[in-house]
């Protein structure tokens, strides 16, 4: 038995996405390697061989990946899946978006977003918003996965010495090209990775007010997210969204702030830690999930609260 | 151009599911059910494709049981010319989906096809990129604007960092992201005129493809429910509790 990892990185370095995959491709009892797809993509390569536990990372390295285009990136990975039982990555949107045609290249189904593994051909995953969670059996003998980052724990990142070997294939489907990326500034932490993250709803009523949240941040050491209702009124950009749609967080601590909990946005953050409301409509059903309500207006109680960190 | 929407009836976003005491499967008993809220973005764009002038003809496309024809009503409705009723019983796998799809795609030849990037019933978010490996077709996900230019289809895809534009050959498939633009909603006169458009039924035999399944449920649960939470009285106390009960901050 032997898993693939299809490591995550911006051909400089790993993203931490990468080590929650490798904790969950060990559930599976295998063997691990990892794939580092990209063009000048050696240090991220390096970087993987230094995961405790791994046997060997291969690293393809080509303009045709430089910017991870679906169309030619899955025609390698279904290539080099070939020689295992197992290929595992982050879901994140790259892996949500590579993994499927990778998939279908190699006419199995996919199981996505898995949150548990329960053994070699079993696994747990939410569906419905998180509301339900199934337990789904693969029959194929090749499984592709994409796993749910909040819920397996880092691998360490130090500690081994895996071997790096070069992987010559190189696959230009000729399909798509890259033509420009506009990359959200933030000195914050990554919010799928905070340890706190404070977020913001349709209650902040507008973008500048979203600045009473960076002063408790700050103190904090938090990422600042945002519901689905706040993105969409336009007071902060699409990539803070938290929730089934967005992005699935899972800190020691989530502060809601003016965000009344729709299921969707429920989907995104209900395995935090500790869950703390501060709405001022009692009856909010956020309240339902949190550990500590403060049924306060926000516009009072931001700042206290900052004061008081 | 040829534009394909394809179209999946799911369980309403404002029912709260539950799993089924027994555990076999979710209870959709008498439950209200809807076009999938990432289909109905599909559709739009398609439409709205067809007033801006690029798109000739927008053809909805739904695979399931009969009723799923209640949905592809609603796609006419909104302006679609025609429906394509692949009909195929249980539940039916993204790759199968994909499959029958690729069918589809091969019967009509769109130049571009468009679809949710997920349902909310399977959360999956798997069809539209399946299609694509299938078809050889190069993929637009999670797509917040498009733009056709020629022969090509500019492409500005929601990503973790921010936003990453790509450039894709026709025919492309695109999978729609929430804030690719606002559905309308169907009038009432578009409602009955929508019941005279054509809509064909296919079986997956004249498609030629065999339905399998290569996933079994094993059992559905509700999750680990949270322990019921107190309300703070003033900030102090919520801080006080913060560090001193939960010791999630210092």
């Amino acid at each position: 038995m032997s898993t693939l990892v299809i490591a995550e990185h911006d051909n400089g370095s790993l993203k931490p996405a990468t080590l929650n995959a490798v904790t969950a491709a060990q559930a599976l009892g295998a063997d691990i390697d990892i794939l580092v797809a990209g063009a000048g993509c050696a240090a991220a390569g390096d970087e993987a061989a230094k995961i405790a536990g791994i046997g060997k990372v291969l690293v393809a390295d080509n303009a045709a990946y430089e910017h991870q285009l679906a169309e030619n990136v899955s025609l390698l990975i279904a290539e080099v899946a070939a020689a295992y039982d197992n290929v595992v990555a982050p879901a994140t949107t790259n892996g949500k978006n590579i993994m499927p045609r990778v998939a279908a290249l190699l006419d199995v189904a996919q199981i996505s977003d898995v949150t548990a593994v329960e053994s070699a051909d079993t696994f747990k995953r939410p569906i419905y918003a998180g509301n339900v969670i199934a337990t789904v059996q693969s029959s194929d003998a090749r499984k592709v996965i994409t796993v749910r980052t909040t819920a397996f724990d880092a691998a360490a990142a130090e500690g081994g010495s895996a071997t790096v070997e070069a992987v010559s294939a190189v696959h230009d489907a000729g399909l798509s090209s890259f033509v420009g990326e506009e990359v959200a500034v933030s000195d914050r932490p990554e919010l799928t990775a905070a340890p706190v993250v404070i977020s913001g709803g349709r209650g902040m009523q507008n973008g500048d007010n979203f600045k009473l949240l960076e002063g408790i941040a700050d103190k904090l050491g938090a990422a600042i997210g945002a519901s689905r209702a706040a993105v969409d009124a336009g007071f902060v950009p699409n990539d803070m969204q938290v929730g089934q749609t967005g992005k699935i967080v899972a800190p020691d601590l989530y502060i809601a702030v003016g965000i009344s909990g729709a299921i969707q946005h429920l989907a995104g953050m209900k395995d935090s830690k500790v869950i703390v409301a501060i709405n001022k409509d009692e009856d909010a059903p956020i309240f339902q999930v949190a550990d500590y309500g403060l049924v306060a207006d926000l516009f009072d109680a931001l700042p206290q609260l900052e004061s008081a960190l | 151009m040829k534009v394909l929407v394809a179209v999946k009836r799911v369980v309403d976003y404002n029912v709260k599911v539950r799993a089924k005491g027994d555990g076999s499967d979710v209870d959709l008993n008498n439950v209200k059910m809807a076009i999938n809220p990432f289909c109905e973005i599909a559709v739009e764009e398609a439409v709205r494709l067809k007033e801006a002038g690029v798109a000739t003809e927008v053809i909805a496309v739904s695979v399931g049981e009969k009723p799923c024809q209640e949905q592809i009503r609603t796609a006419l409705a909104l302006g679609a010319d025609r429906g394509i009723h692949v009909e195929a019983e249980g539940r039916i796998e993204p790759l199968v989906i994909a499959k029958l799809l690729k069918g589809v795609v091969e019967k009509e030849q769109p130049q571009l096809v468009i679809l949710g990037k997920q349902s909310i019933d399977g959360d999956n978010n798997q069809t539209g990129q399946m299609l694509g490996a299938l078809t050889n077709m190069p993929q637009g996900t999670f797509a917040s604007e498009i733009k056709v230019e020629g022969d090509k289809l500019n492409v500005v895809r929601e990503v973790d960092g921010g936003l990453q534009t790509i450039s894709l050959s026709l025919p492309a498939i695109v999978t729609t992201d929430l804030r690719l633009n606002e559905p309308r909603y169907a009038s009432l006169p578009n409602i009955m005129k929508a019941k005279k458009k054509q809509l064909d039924v296919y079986s997956p035999a004249d498609l030629g493809v065999e339905v399998t399944s290569h996933i079994t449920l094993v059992r559905v649960e509700p999750p680990a429910e949270r322990q019921a939470g107190i309300k703070v009285e003033d900030v102090a106390q919520l801080v006080d509790k913060l560090k001193n009960e939960a010791k999630v901050i210092s």
